[in-house]
């Protein structure tokens, strides 16, 4: 094997391995979308995250407008504080209500804007006042059951 | 009877120490291809030769498993997730197996056995021939031009290697799943660009195999280079390379993945 | 030039694994001559080599060669001796992954920043000298045992060294072969103006080449003299090693008890 030949096939294969790489990230991964530039950071405070998870989506209108960046525990207001990393490009109303939503019945959880009215936007270290917490699976089902109990004992 | 539990109980601790013992030298060997480094940037053919060897030739090997185990993951996660109702799912499922996991541990055990193997009797058989010895003769530091260009081929082909195995399967599982069994193409892909992310998932897979990368060329070059000058020498010194770094990259793994996706 | 001589080894004694190798050695190679050190097979020719080398560092003693002590240089002080070394390992030691050509081109790559083209003239040179110029593009793989010891040779002396050392350079060769390689040891010698040493058992064919002699047995310089004095000595170790006999000083039985004894005590367990 010749210098020559043996320096194409290392090119090559270095070109592959590289092209494999540039595939997993913009193909596979969400790098085309993740990395498209700053994004400012705001606080939610939630009585109950439900299965949230650091990374969740910021979905506005069904489109991703950021990512769940922290979740700490508030010990003093037994709240959860939730700092959100919001796309540069992005501006809401101070009065903007995020809630905690479930895509389909058993998927991942996300938190949803729902726009106001006001004026005034929303800066770097703001904090959301209106929220909406986690639907509690387990809640939602005995508050049901206990409904229909409470229903049928009418009707006797 | 007290004779036989004292002369077992000696047996163990030779072996514990010639274990640390053999560990230590290791270690020393390490810092020396390190610190022997130079000559495999200077003259960058050396290496490049070297990753002729490791990489392209452990090329068709990859490829092929890669795609046979995305292929796989497609019917058996197809399989798993109907039952649930969520095959759009698919994608998520076939490329965060392979990104995270599959991808750089497979990949590192195929190169171990490939090209590790094949790193240690090549360098086992030159210092059998005294071909190490005839170059330190000749003023030339058989670690700075036989055993650093090799360590440092394995370790640049080992994420290349990696990332084509991944690639490939999800190749694979897109062929099973998509175009063989039916999953609707647009969630298959959107779906698993919604849920990969490319810090967590990628960039940890790729310093994943990096490290394996590292493993199995030290694996390699250190059993090669402290093989037993003969011909059993050089085939046990062989299996040794493979089996240490398999369970070496196992091991790594598990300590990686808890570092890396448990948050801890 | 001066004329001390090139390597001289004093009062040596080298140890492995607190089993003597070798005691007190004294040698001499003088400038210029060829120097055989002869004994059988694992009596520590080949670690005196080493030792010359700076493979290997002396229990106690000195070796000097040109002038400098070798056991007490520095790394990049013992490269630089080697590079006016050249060696000839006992089975050639070829790099098996280069070609014939690649092989004796690797010192000069390796030190010298000598153009591609003054190296091939270089290379074609050694290889004219051993014979081999037409087998430059050849594998070490694809070559004779015989032409594979030339090789190694040209190799050797790629560097014009001071001082050529040849391991057991006659082990395995045709009677053909044996007598090229053993002329090629003499006139590389007088053409370089080098001193070399050759650790041989092959008493016959480096008589015929060699200046001086020095017997080495379990260890200990036994015998030392010219051929002629050699092939008229006495001492019956050397009587039987340049003789050929199969028993003698040597004894032809690994040690073990007296046969009729332990014949009579299997007998005895049996019965």
């Amino acid at each position: 094997m010749s210098r020559t030949t043996l320096d194409l096939w290392v090119g090559f294969f270095v070109a592959v391995g590289l092209g494999a790489l540039l595939f997993l990230a913009l193909k596979v991964g969400n790098m085309a979308s993740a990395s498209s530039g700053d994004t400012y950071a705001i606080q939610a405070k939630f009585d109950n995250i439900g299965g949230l998870k650091v990374r969740g989506a910021v979905k506005s209108a069904g489109v991703v407008v950021g990512r769940v960046a922290e979740i700490r525990f508030d010990p003093e207001a037994y709240v959860a504080v939730v700092t959100l990393n919001l796309d540069a490009r992005y501006k809401f109303p101070r009065d903007t209500f995020a809630t905690i939503n479930t895509s389909g019945l058993l998927g991942e959880q996300y938190i949803g804007f729902e726009v106001g009215g006001d004026t005034a936007m929303l800066k770097a270290g703001d904090t959301i006042k209106k929220t909406q917490s986690a639907v509690v699976l387990e809640k939602l089902i005995s508050q049901f059951m206990f409904n229909k109990a409470a229903e049928d004992g009418g009707k006797k | 009877m007290d004779n036989a539990i004292v002369r077992t109980l000696r047996g163990l601790g030779e072996k514990v120490t010639s274990r640390v013992w053999r560990l230590g030298y290791a270690s020393r060997f390490f810092l020396a291809i390190i610190l022997h480094s130079g000559t495999s940037l200077r003259r960058i053919n050396l290496t490049i030769r070297e990753i002729y060897f490791t990489g392209v030739l452990s090329l068709i090997i990859i490829l092929v498993s890669g795609m046979f185990v995305g292929m796989v993951l497609g019917l058996q996660g197809y399989d798993t997730l109907q039952r649930y109702g969520s095959t759009e799912a698919l994608g998520v499922l076939v490329s965060l197996s392979l990104v995270r996991e599959l991808g750089p541990v497979v990949a590192a055990l195929l190169f171990a056995s490939r090209a590790g193997s094949a790193i240690t009797a090549e360098i086992g058989m030159m210092k059998a021939t005294e071909q190490l010895s005839a170059m330190e003769m000749m003023a030339v530091d058989p670690i700075a031009r036989v055993v650093a260009p090799r360590f440092w081929g394995g370790v640049i082909s080992m994420p290349l290697l990696a990332a084509l195995f991944s690639a490939m399967g999800i190749f694979g599982g897109y062929l099973v799943g998509v175009q063989l069994i039916g999953v609707d193409e647009g969630s298959f892909w959107s779906q698993m660009q919604a849920s990969v992310d490319f810090r967590e998932d990628i960039l940890n897979g790729v310093i994943k195999s990096f490290v394996f990368g590292v493993i199995v060329s030290w694996v390699a070059v250190f059993e090669g280079y402290d093989a037993e000058p003969t011909a059993e020498g050089v085939s046990g010194a062989t299996t040794r390379t493979v089996v240490t770094s398999s369970l070496a990259i196992l091991a790594a793994d598990f300590v990686l993945t808890a570092f890396m996706f448990t948050g801890l | 030039m001066s004329q001390e001589p090139l390597v001289e080894i004093r009062d040596l004694n080298f140890t492995y694994d607190s089993r003597p190798v070798l005691t007190g050695i004294n040698m001499t190679i003088p400038r210029g001559k060829v120097v055989a050190v002869m004994g059988s097979s694992g009596c520590g020719k080949t670690t005196t080599l080493r030792l010359i080398g700076g493979q290997l560092k002396p229990t106690s003693g000195s070796v000097k060669v040109g002038g400098q002590m070798v056991h007490e240089l520095s790394g990049d002080g013992l490269y630089a001796l080697r590079r006016r070394m050249g060696m000839l390992f006992q089975f050639g030691a070829l790099f098996t992954d280069m070609s014939v050509y690649d092989n004796i081109a690797f010192q000069m790559r390796e030190h010298t920043d000598l153009p591609e083209k003054v190296i091939r003239d270089l290379v074609m040179m050694k290889l004219h000298a051993v014979g081999l110029r037409g087998a430059h593009d050849l594998m070490p793989a694809e070559l004779s045992g015989g032409m594979a010891r030339r090789v190694a040779l040209a190799r050797a002396v790629a560097l014009d060294p001071m001082l050529i050392m040849y391991d057991e350079p006659f082990a395995g060769l045709d009677p053909i072969s044996l007598s090229i390689i053993g002329e090629l040891i003499r006139k590389l010698n007088d053409v370089l103006g080098a001193s070399s040493v050759v650790v041989t058992h092959d008493v016959q064919e480096s008589l015929k080449i060699v200046d001086y002699v020095y017997f080495v047995s379990a260890g200990k310089i036994v015998a030392e003299g010219t051929a002629e004095e050699i092939k008229r000595s006495k001492v019956p170790y050397v009587h039987q090693f340049v003789w050929g006999e199969a028993d003698g000083p040597v004894p032809f039985q690994y040690p073990a008890r007296p046969y009729g004894e332990e014949l009579m005590e299997r007998a005895g367990r049996r019965g």
